[in-house]
This record gives structure tokens, C-alpha cells and sequence, in this order.
């Protein structure tokens, strides 16, 4: 249901106590080299959170009472105590989605999986074929996605979740990839792809047209068990707003733990601009969150700016920080996808140039190969 | 990923007792509270602290009438049978 109390979303552009969706990248290290990356994963940082350092991070989020945590990366299986901080966070009541290119859940990781109470697993999965989806997360990787989701299936895992990124080239699959879903009894999941990470460089080619953008939006209005993340708020100005907050959670609601326990505003915006701190700074988590200069600037009330004359303002309240910031656009401008067009003219005055590139970049350097037999041509 | 409690349904009795449902977890805020269900993974919120100092009080209570005379107004006693009654179709309390 969507939040209907404007109220009630203006309390939460003050901020919280604690995140509700609070996001935690374990490793930047990745066996795939997906083009539109927003962490730019590959490489392992070598000062990445230690075991125990990680423990203490999920006694934080039990005692600031986070729920529980998304979890990603890079890709965060391959981290050896994978296992042991899932037990260690779902023992102290924070649960756990993580997000997973499935290469490394096998038949046993599945069982295990199935075993553990109060955790989501979200498939990572951008094309409905192996064409499609082989094209953006490299070769076998359509594969390696579909074997994860029979091993879960096979392991009564229960209800888990397709996560799509939602691109120019897969938008005209959304039928095959609902399809898909029910056949396995899972629950789909799109996301808006942002020009973050390597997807800076990969956007202008990937991200949906303005007609695919209706029509996803059209999809969607009539499919509220679709998940979405609340990341199609910018879409709202097209009618009746979509399920979730529908405002930009970035500091507020919403923030980003990096590998090395950077504090980031949100998941797309790791870049400098919007590092509010660390975690093994003194006052750890909490003290990032509740008392960083940025976040508490993020909390102030934000002008309109170039979108205060336009009606649709409340519905989709100027769109994403981070599609704006990547693509050049001032953050009170229009969002870069803005359904009327305004963020186009926006970019128009950028050149490619002068976009903030990432400060943060982890890509492996040479060629990332998959090593599955069972690859397509 | 976020819900709201639906409207009331018919089936809330507030001469009965009810408290916080076990698997549910609430996180205080300065609006109220988020209260987490543990089972179905749906998040509430619970719009105002006085809505949260009445869910917090009902097992202390041999009904939900009870508990929203001793923590509310009489001309409030309507609005927060509501809410409770929408919280029990949330499964944010439950009967005990």
C-alpha cells in the first residue's frame, strides 16, 4: 500500500533513529563484470571488514533495532564467512536479504539456506533469455542464475526473489520474466537501473526509453505483488503513485555500507560528495548516522528548484539524487528520466565530460571469466 | 516493501484481551514507532506515540476497551478502536 499520509513522508525526510533500508555491500570482490555495476565490484579491498569487525557491525544494527539488512556487494558469497555472519546477524534478530549472482549456491548452500529462518534470497537475472541477460552479466551467467533457482527450488527454499534490473533491452521481456517467476513460485522484483558505478558509462545505451518507461509504469500499476524496491518514484508523475514511500530515501530512511565500512547516502552514491563516514570511526554506525554533516544536511528541507512550477512535483518530488548527480544534473533539477522530458533538456546542458565520474573503483583488470562448462553461445 | 495497516475489519472485538503479537518487534520514533513482523516481514507504522503507549499496555489490560480508556481522551475512544482494529488485520497485536 502506498503511503497516503503526507505527514507521515515528511517525518521521514527528517530522518530516523535508525534506517529502515539500510544496505550492506560485504565485499567489493565479484566473479562476474556486469556493465552496469553500480559498485564497480571485482577486486577485493584489502581493507575490507574483518570477521569481527562485521560481527560487531550486526550487534550495532540489533541494538539500533534495524530488522534487518540488504545485503549485496560485489558478490557476497564469496566471502569464506558468508555462512557465519548470517547466522550471526539472523541469531541476533536482524534478518537478512542478500542479493547474489547465484554462481556460488549450489545444492548444499541451498539446503543450508533453506535451514535458516528469516532469510530472503534475491537471484540477480537481466535478461528473460540468455542472450539478453549474458549481454549485460557476461557469458554463463544466465545459466549459473537459472541452476541457483532449481537448487533452491529443489531445497523447498520457499518463496525467493527474481531481482531484475530494468534496461532497455529487457523491458519488452516483462511478461517472460513474471512468467519465469511463477514457474519457479518465486517473487519478481525490478529495479531502476542508475547511472552509477560502471553504469555511468553503460546508461546513456541501457536505460529504458520514455515509451518503455509508460509502459513499465502501466505493468506495474496493475501488479502491486511485483516488488520494486520504491525505486520507481520518479514514475508517479504518470498518475496514481506506485507502492512505497515514493520519496528519496538518501540519508533519511536509506543508507550504504560499503566493504570497508564506508557510510554512503544511498546504494547508487558511492562517491566522495556523499560519504557521510565510517564505521570504525568512534560512535561507529550510529554516531554516522544519526550525527554526519551530510546526513543531517540531507534531512533539511529541500528546495524544488527547477521542478517548483511543475504539478507533478508532489507526486514524484524531483526523482532519484543519484541519477541526477551522475548524469550532471544540479540535485533540485529534474531527474535525468523525468516522464515529461525536462531532465533530457537538463542533460543536454552537460556535456558527457563533465559528469562526476566514480571516485570509487574496484573493477577487475583484466577480464573476468565465469570457469562454468555449461556456458551458451 | 513497506506496508500500512489496512482498514478496520469487522472481526476486531475490543471487549476481548489482546497484546504486541510475539514475532513482533517495535522500534520507537519520534512519530510513533515501526513495528516489524517477525513472521510475515511486514513493517507498520504506527502513526502517533499515544497509538504505541496503547499497543505497549494491552496485555496489562483484561481487554482492548480497557486499555484505550486508561491511555486515551473519550472523544479519541473511536479513532484509536480503529487503529487497533486495523493493527489486528496487520497482525501488529493479536488476541491473547
Amino acid at each position: 500500500m502506498a503511503v497516503d499520509s503526507p505527514t507521515l513522508r515528511d517525518r521521514f525526510k527528517l530522518g530516523l533513529q535508525a534506517p529502515i533500508c539500510l544496505t550492506w555491500e560485504l565485499t567489493y570482490a565479484c566473479n562476474l563484470a556486469c556493465i552496469h555495476c553500480l559498485s564497480s565490484s571485482g577486486r577485493r579491498d584489502p581493507n575490507e571488514l574483518s570477521t569481527d569487525e562485521a560481527k560487531a557491525l550486526i550487534d550495532e544494527m540489533a541494538a539500533l533495532k534495524i530488522f534487518y539488512v540488504n545485503i549485496g556487494g560485489g558478490e557476497p558469497m564469496v566471502r569464506s564467512d558468508f555462512f557465519e555472519l548470517l547466522d550471526h546477524a539472523v541469531a541476533r534478530g536482524v534478518g537478512v536479504k542478500f542479493s547474489t549472482n547465484g554462481t556460488r549456491l549450489d545444492q548444499e548452500k541451498a539446503e543450508r539456506l533453506a535451514k535458516t529462518d528469516y532469510v530472503d534470497v534475491q537471484i540477480s537475472l537481466d535478461g528473460a533469455d540468455a542472450a539478453t541477460n549474458d549481454a549485460i552479466r557476461g557469458v554463463g551467467s544466465y545459466d549459473a542464475a537459472i541452476a541457483a533457482m532449481e537448487h533452491l527450488a529443489a531445497a523447498n527454499f520457499g518463496q525467493f526473489k527474481i531481482s531484475v534490473v530494468m534496461t532497455r533491452q529487457n523491458i519488452p521481456q516483462l511478461d517472460e520474466f513474471q512468467a519465469l517467476a511463477d514457474r519457479f513460485g518465486a517473487q519478481l522484483r525490478l529495479t531502476r537501473l542508475r547511472p552509477s558505478g560502471r553504469g555511468a558509462d553503460t546508461w546513456d545505451a541501457l536505460h529504458p526509453t520514455a515509451e518503455q518507461q509508460r509502459t513499465l509504469y502501466n505493468w506495474l500499476v496493475g501488479r502491486p505483488n511485483v516488488l520494486t524496491g520504491d525505486s520507481f518514484f520518479h514514475l508517479s508523475a504518470l498518475g496514481e503513485s506506485l507502492d512505497g514511500l515514493n520519496l528519496c530515501g538518501a540519508g533519511r530512511v536509506v543508507c550504504l555500507i560499503d566493504p570497508v565500512g564506508d557510510v554512503y547516502a544511498c546504494p547508487f552514491v558511492i562517491h566522495d560528495d556523499f560519504l557521510a563516514g565510517n564505521v570504525r570511526d568512534e560512535g561507529a554506525f550510529t554516531t554516522v548516522w544519526r550525527d554526519s554533516d551530510l546526513f543531517r544536511s540531507l534531512r533539511e528541507p529541500s528546495s524544488a528548484g527547477a521542478c517548483a512550477s511543475c504539478g507533478s512535483y508532489d507526486a514524484c518530488q524531483g526523482g532519484c539524487m543519484a541519477a541526477k548527480f551522475f548524469t550532471g544534473i544540479p540535485l533540485d533539477g529534474p531527474d535525468p528520466e523525468c516522464v515529461y522530458g525536462h531532465g533530457e533538456t537538463a542533460m543536454a546542458s552537460v556535456p558527457v565530460a563533465l559528469r562526476p565520474g566514480s571516485t570509487v573503483d574496484h573493477s577487475a583488470r583484466v577480464p573476468v571469466r565465469l570457469g562454468l562448462s555449461a556456458s551458451r553461445s | 516493501m513497506i506496508d500500512l495497516p489496512d482498514v478496520a475489519t469487522a472481526t476486531f472485538d475490543p471487549t476481548q484481551a489482546f497484546q504486541l503479537h510475539p514475532q513482533v518487534a517495535l522500534r520507537d520514533e519520534e512519530f510513533g514507532a515501526l513495528a516489524y513482523h517477525y513472521g510475515n516481514r511486514r513493517l507498520v507504522f504506527l502513526k502517533s506515540r499515544k497509538l504505541v503507549d496503547l499497543v505497549r499496555v494491552l496485555e496489562a489490560h483484561p481487554s482492548a476497551l480497557a486499555a484505550i480508556e486508561a491511555t486515551v481522551e473519550a472523544r479519541e475512544f473511536d479513532r484509536y478502536e480503529q487503529a487497533l482494529a486495523g493493527l489486528v488485520k496487520s497482525e501488529v497485536i493479536c488476541g491473547r
